[in-house]
């Protein structure tokens, strides 16, 4: 399975978008379906049924050896070795100067053994770091991006659906959790972990494995309205649970604290980290900008890289927004001076040549109901 | 197959001309290249607008796409449901999708625009 890397990398499910009728794009170097039937349908059956995603283009990194602990502790904001055995939790890799150099989610799957899942756009950057931050350490990395595959089911029926096919007891199987099992026959890491604000699962096979569990979603889902769910969904669904995006939300000039994620940097963990010095620095400066929900009150979508105004005074700029499907509202996160961030505030946005009100309201936009 | 009865220009906007009136919309291969449209920004009415310029705004979910006039003259009436329900465009664009209605400066223009035949050769080219 030799890939070039110049060239767009492809899932072992592209002859599966093909024939679904997929658009495909392309996103973090590989050859990804943006929609099958279309966004808005898509969203809505996740909210409404479950989804069936490949997100096979993700990194997975696994760290293993008797300083997998210590390891972990300085390459990442987080503290692992906090996690007992099975549970998982998101984190980040910073840059000496605090920036971010991507959001993670970190499983423990033994005492000495974690896997690092990682942004497709940012797999081989955060391989290379961790490498590097490795070095000395008794601790092996063991890159297997490309070796493995990825299936995520999200939706209020995704249990319903995957139980039957697993000998993993998903009634056991906390959020942030994950167990070592079998999905239709194939082992598999299932993980209650996504992107979407709903319940689901992510199940990590070998790359070849990936269409037999597909296959398998889809067809015991097809009389739960179970339906094949692209990026572009993935998005609007990310955005209405208040999740951010690299690229978008997080980057190398933005730090945790400003993200509103200041509980990913344990301050308090023994030892230094990349990016401590920097970011205790930061932190007894207050943050410069702050990130906050905004819901349009006047008509017009708010969109990345648009301007936000507070009375005459430029204040921030949008990093995502979109017309939420679930609220039938447009919405956006942005980025703004921290006096402007309190709920309720009302600012405007600068879409073409007009301001559109917009209030500032807490995140997320839509919570699954209980 | 398109409409017989349209005339159609190279950015998909599709024109029915009714005397010196001119209806104008999106083609449904627009429609199905621009992905679910959420949000649709049309002239005021009165505006006299430039056959070929930019007029109005068509957004879909991830997308902001610029909507051209195909014909000048002034708007005399804008589809005001595309406000509430601007999914009409995806439904149904050459029916309850219609956009603008203008009053042709020249009437000309129309001579100008693509025919069926020549608007399906050209997206069945691309």
């Amino acid at each position: 399975m030799a890939q070039s890397h110049d060239a767009p990398l492809t899932t072992p499910l592209a002859s599966r978008h093909a024939a679904l009728g997929a658009r495909i794009v392309e996103f973090g170097g590989w050859l990804m379906p943006l929609q099958y039937t279309g966004i808005l349908e898509e969203h809505r059956a996740v909210r409404a049924r479950a989804g069936v995603f490949d997100l096979s283009h993700m990194g997975e990194l696994f760290v293993e050896g008797p300083d997998a602990v210590a390891a972990l502790g300085f390459a990442l904001s987080t503290d692992p070795g906090r996690l007992k055995l099975g549970r998982a939790h998101y984190s980040m890799i910073l840059f000496p100067e605090g920036g971010i150099l991507d959001d993670l989610i970190v499983y423990r799957l033994g005492e000495e053994r974690f896997m690092v899942v990682a942004n497709a756009g940012n797999a081989v950057a955060v391989s290379d770091a961790m490498a590097e931050r490795l070095e000395g350490c008794r601790a092996v990395l063991d890159d297997r991006s490309l070796a493995t595959g990825l299936v995520a089911i999200q939706g209020p029926r995704a249990a319903r659906v995957l139980g039957p096919l697993t000998d993993v007891a998903l009634d056991g199987l906390r959020y942030y959790s994950i167990a070592e099992g079998h999905v239709a026959g194939i082992p598999a890491l299932v993980a209650r972990t996504g992107y979407t604000g709903e319940d689901g699962f992510e199940i990590f096979v070998d790359f070849g494995s990936a269409g037999t569990i597909w296959d398998a979603l889809l067809d015991a889902g097809k009389d739960e309205g179970v339906v094949p769910v692209g990026l572009g969904a993935r998005d609007t669904l990310r955005l209405e649970a208040g999740m951010p995006l690299y690229g978008n939300e997080l980057g190398p000039d933005t730090t945790p604290e400003e993200a509103g994620l200041g509980r990913v940097v344990h301050f308090d963990k023994a030892g230094d980290f990349v990016g401590r010095a920097a970011l205790e620095k930061a932190t007894s400066e207050g943050p410069r900008r702050k990130l906050v929900g905004l819901v349009l009150r006047g008509r017009g979508i708010a969109r990345h890289g648009y301007t936000v105004y507070s009375g005459d005074r430029q204040t921030g700029v949008v990093t995502s927004g979109t017309l939420s499907p679930t609220l039938g509202e447009p919405i956006a996160m942005a980025y703004v001076r921290p006096s402007d961030a309190e709920p309720g505030t009302i600012l405007e946005v600068g879409i073409r040549d007009q301001r559109v009100p917009a209030e500032v309201v807490p995140m997320p936009f839509y919570r699954r109901p209980a | 197959m398109v409409p017989k009865d349209l005339r159609y220009t190279k950015e998909h906007e599709w024109v029915r001309v009714e005397g010196d009136m001119a209806t104008v919309g999106i083609t449904d291969y627009a429609a199905e290249q621009l992905g679910d449209i959420v949000f649709v920004e049309l002239p005021d009415l009165g505006r006299t607008v430039t056959q070929f310029n930019a007029v109005g705004v068509i957004e879909s979910v991830k997308a902001v796409s610029d909507l051209f006039a195909p014909v000048g003259g002034e708007v005399v009436e804008a589809n005001s449901e595309l406000s509430t329900s601007p999914e009409l465009l995806n439904g149904d664009p050459f029916g309850k999708g219609w956009m603008l209605r203008i009053k042709l400066s020249d009437p000309a223009q129309v001579d100008g625009l693509l025919d069926a035949d020549a608007y399906e050769a050209l997206t069945s080219e691309g």
